[in-house]
């Protein structure tokens, strides 16, 4: 658990030398209590006290990062069990498996996925993070396979190989990708470690049950490895579920160093059914995996993953907001209809949808109410007419149309008299109140 | 290493209701941890599946969800019937889209007779789902409820608009009925104990939390269950200890994402296991969160989720 300020104030020197910048040392504690100082601003304490407060202060679940530039991917970092406690922090990483063992053919298609299928959703970039390149035992071709998945993606970069020599040849042609090296387990501990040191590069752990792996960290961890990640080897369905509760709420509410890292899971190895791997992989993506490595990416399993991480991952706090501005649905020409909806991500989504569905193509305005549904900024005054008219003006809607007719929410409905106000010239026609009604209230629509 | 599995404390435990009346009854809750934590508590009855059943053939269904019902989508008994014999449904949601004001609006002597049909001619327990239209709903669950008399159904969803009237019309014909409560666990509560005010038996109550799918708002409704478990079973909130049902298909087989056939963007794949897996998916995920009875469409999404049903709670 964190310290709190006056215990960290204890282990200061407590001359008040002002070199930290703060004027007490008092001060300067309770800037690190709550994160807004870093304890190297303070240049006198104490090495004693500089490991117990590193200690103390370091994250119940450790960070890692794997890979290099804009393809990095951080992992670990959690705090809470439940999103709504808090939320959480890091999505997990999305791996392909790519076997030396297949033809060059196949490992180039699948490499072709794993570069293609990205997708963009409410102004995001929705992709894949890893290739996971698994030896067979040749330390050559496992080489000249991880050089083509070097060379051909930009993706991080996961080698899979429990022989050192051959995770050794691997590394030599990625270690300045920064991959994650899986697995050092009970019998390669020791030259694993070595590897994972001489490169920097974050190391992952592997045994057959939680207690065994926590054994195996601690001796890491002693060795001076800080960035792990951990598989506690089980690939039953139940047991690999409740590993992964078990090591989050040990690492969380029981401060368990050992198991405090994030960790790996493997649908590919669970089943051999595609739609079922997938599946499994949608248990882990909301209950703690930090990877989660599939045996292929297919566009109809990975898009559902991907949207289900952004939608887990969000924060309950701070709403999903799409960007203000004109949407086109369908083609839409200048005898066709012009609705007007709030800028929650979800309330676009449902009301795009019905649009869509109803086959009528039309112009969606979407206005920027800081993330808030349309009755929720209709009562904060972001949905009125003061703040709609102008928008309606601005955007440049009434040049693309010629009837200015402007479709209102039904929940809003109090604002028509003010907008007809605010907007000479336009008609202002209260639309239903539920999305679903949509399609009905479109079809019968008529400039 | 000495090292203790850490445990929740847990102070209640999710009632149990009964579904359904014969031999076909079905049993869920009981739960006394969180779902699937089964090595700190147990679940006494696994979660169930209840198949979708539309009282007229649907208008707009994407091909692979109409497929494996071709023949018998004109006709709910046989369409009952089909999942019951053929893909082994143990309830059925017959899902009254024609009373709809806004759509046929079919009258509430219509439905009942439809209603009446299909449950006499199955025995595993039948969920009526209406409109969620107050003045719509009240009329037709009113009428079906007297008239299936002795058929214990499941119908909602009840509201706070509607609860009265629906309510004691539950009571009075011994049908279990849907709490239903837009993505709130305030408001859920109270209409659990609006409810039982009324005198509907706490063994007579299944929740609905109003769920929604994957890319439309599912964390909502995940973090909404959670928190009500965890009120439940954590902090010995008896309001909030009733089992919860989501009417999930019907979300997800209406989104955009499901309909986009495969050669328009094939980045999305393959049309139909893209539907079957944005089902399978967003139904784990609620299962996840503490879902008891799971409404569910497409045979293939039933069997993958059946599938993990059974392994998470398999014998250790």
């Amino acid at each position: 658990m964190a310290l709190t300020g006056i215990e960290i104030f204890k282990l200061l020197p407590k001359t008040n030398c002002k070199d930290c910048g703060e004027p007490t040392c008092l001060a300067f504690a309770m800037k690190l209590a709550t994160g807004k100082a870093e304890l190297s601003a303070c240049p006198h304490v104490s090495e004693e006290s500089k490991a117990k407060l590193t200690e103390a202060s370091a994250p119940p679940i450790i960070p890692v990062t794997i890979g290099v530039g804009d393809r990095v991917l951080k992992i670990g970092g959690e705090t809470v069990m439940f999103r709504h406690e808090k939320r959480f922090e890091n999505p997990p990483g999305l791996a392909i498996l790519i076997s030396d063992g297949l033809d060059d053919a196949e490992i180039d298609a699948r490499l072709k996925r794993f570069n293609d299928l990205q997708y963009e959703r409410i102004g995001l970039l929705l992709r894949p993070d890893l290739v996971a390149v698994k030896a067979g035992g040749d330390a050559a071709r496992f080489k000249a396979v991880v050089t083509k998945v070097k060379e051909k993606s930009s993706g991080g970069i996961i080698l899979m190989s429990d022989n050192p020599e051959v995770m050794a040849a691997g590394l030599a042609a990625c270690a300045d990708r920064k991959p994650l090296l899986y697995a050092a387990t009970e019998a390669n501990q020791d030259k694993m470690a070595a590897l994972a040191k001489e490169n920097s590069c974050p190391l992952a752990v592997k045994a057959d049950s939680v207690e065994k792996l926590a054994e195996l960290t601690t001796k890491l961890t002693e060795a001076g490895i800080k960035e792990l990640v951990i598989d506690s080897g089980a690939r039953a369905l139940r047991q690999a579920f409740e590993d992964q509760v078990i090591i989050r709420s040990a690492a969380l509410a029981k401060k368990f160093r050992p198991l405090g890292f994030p960790t790996i899971v493997f649908p590919a190895e669970m089943t051999d059914d595609p739609m079922k791997e997938a599946v499994i992989a949608s248990m882990f993506v909301a209950k703690y995996g930090g990877i989660i490595v599939l045996s292929d990416f297919q566009g109809e399993s990975l898009f559902p993953l991907l949207v289900e991480r952004l939608n887990v991952y969000t924060d309950p706090q701070r709403p999903l907001a799409t960007k203000e501005g004109i949407y086109e649905i369908g083609k839409p020409n200048d005898s066709s209809p012009v609705l007007i909806t709030s800028n929650f991500s979800l309330t676009y989504f449902i009301v795009s949808g019905e649009v869509e569905t109803s086959k009528i193509p039309s112009y969606l305005l979407v206005k920027d109410t800081e993330g808030l549904s349309v009755m929720t900024a209709w009562a904060a005054g972001k949905f009125v007419a003061d703040a709609i008219a102008p928008f309606v003006k601005k955007c440049g809607i009434a040049d693309m149309v010629k009837h200015h007719k402007l479709v209102i929410p039904g929940y809003a409905a109090a604002e028509s008299g003010g907008l007809e106000e605010e907007l000479p010239g336009w008609e202002i026609q209260v639309g239903p109140r539920d999305g679903s009604n949509i399609p009905a209230y479109l079809k019968s629509w008529h400039p | 290493m000495a090292f203790e599995v850490p445990k929740t404390a847990y102070s209640g435990k999710i009632k149990e209701i009964k579904l359904g009346s014969g031999d076909k009854a079905v049993t869920v809750g009981g739960e006394s941890c969180y779902p699937f934590y089964l090595f700190e508590g147990e679940m006494s009855h696994s979660p169930r599946i209840a198949m979708e059943v539309w009282d007229m053939p649907p208008q707009d269904w994407a091909p692979a969800a109409l497929e494996p019902f071709q023949g018998v989508t004109d006709d709910p008994v046989a369409w009952a019937k089909k999942c019951i014999d053929d893909y082994g449904a143990e309830m059925i949601c017959l899902q009254l889209i024609s009373t709809d004001p806004n759509g046929l609006d079919r009258s509430a002597d219509e439905a009942t007779a439809v209603v009446k049909k299909v449950a006499d001619a199955i025995n595993v327990p039948l969920i009526v789902w209406g409109t969620a239209n107050h003045d719509k709903d009240t009329e037709v669950l009113r009428q079906i409820a007297e008239v299936c008399q002795g058929k214990d159904l499941i119908m909602g969803p009840v509201e706070e608009g509607d609860h009265k009237k629906i309510g004691a019309a539950a009571i009075g014909y011994h049908h279990t009925v849907i709490s239903s409560t837009p993505i709130d666990i305030n408001l859920a509560k109270q209409l659990n104990i609006l409810l039982g005010n009324l005198g509907v038996a706490d063994e007579m109550i299944i929740v609905d939390p109003t769920v929604s799918c994957i890319g439309y708002g599912i964390e909502y409704c995940y973090s909404v269950m959670e928190r009500m478990r965890m009120a439940g079973l954590t902090q010995q909130d008896e309001k909030l200890q009733f089992p919860l049902i989501c009417n999930i298909s019907k979300e997800v087989w209406k989104t955009k994402e499901v309909h986009i056939p495969t050669a328009e963007d094939p980045k999305l794949g393959d049309a139909k296991k893209r539907g079957i897996l944005l089902e399978a998916m967003s139904t784990m995920v609620l299962l996840l969160a503490g879902g008891d009875v799971m409404v569910m469409r497409h045979p293939e999404a039933i069997k993958l989720v059946r599938e993990m049903i059974t392994e998470l709670t398999a014998a250790s």
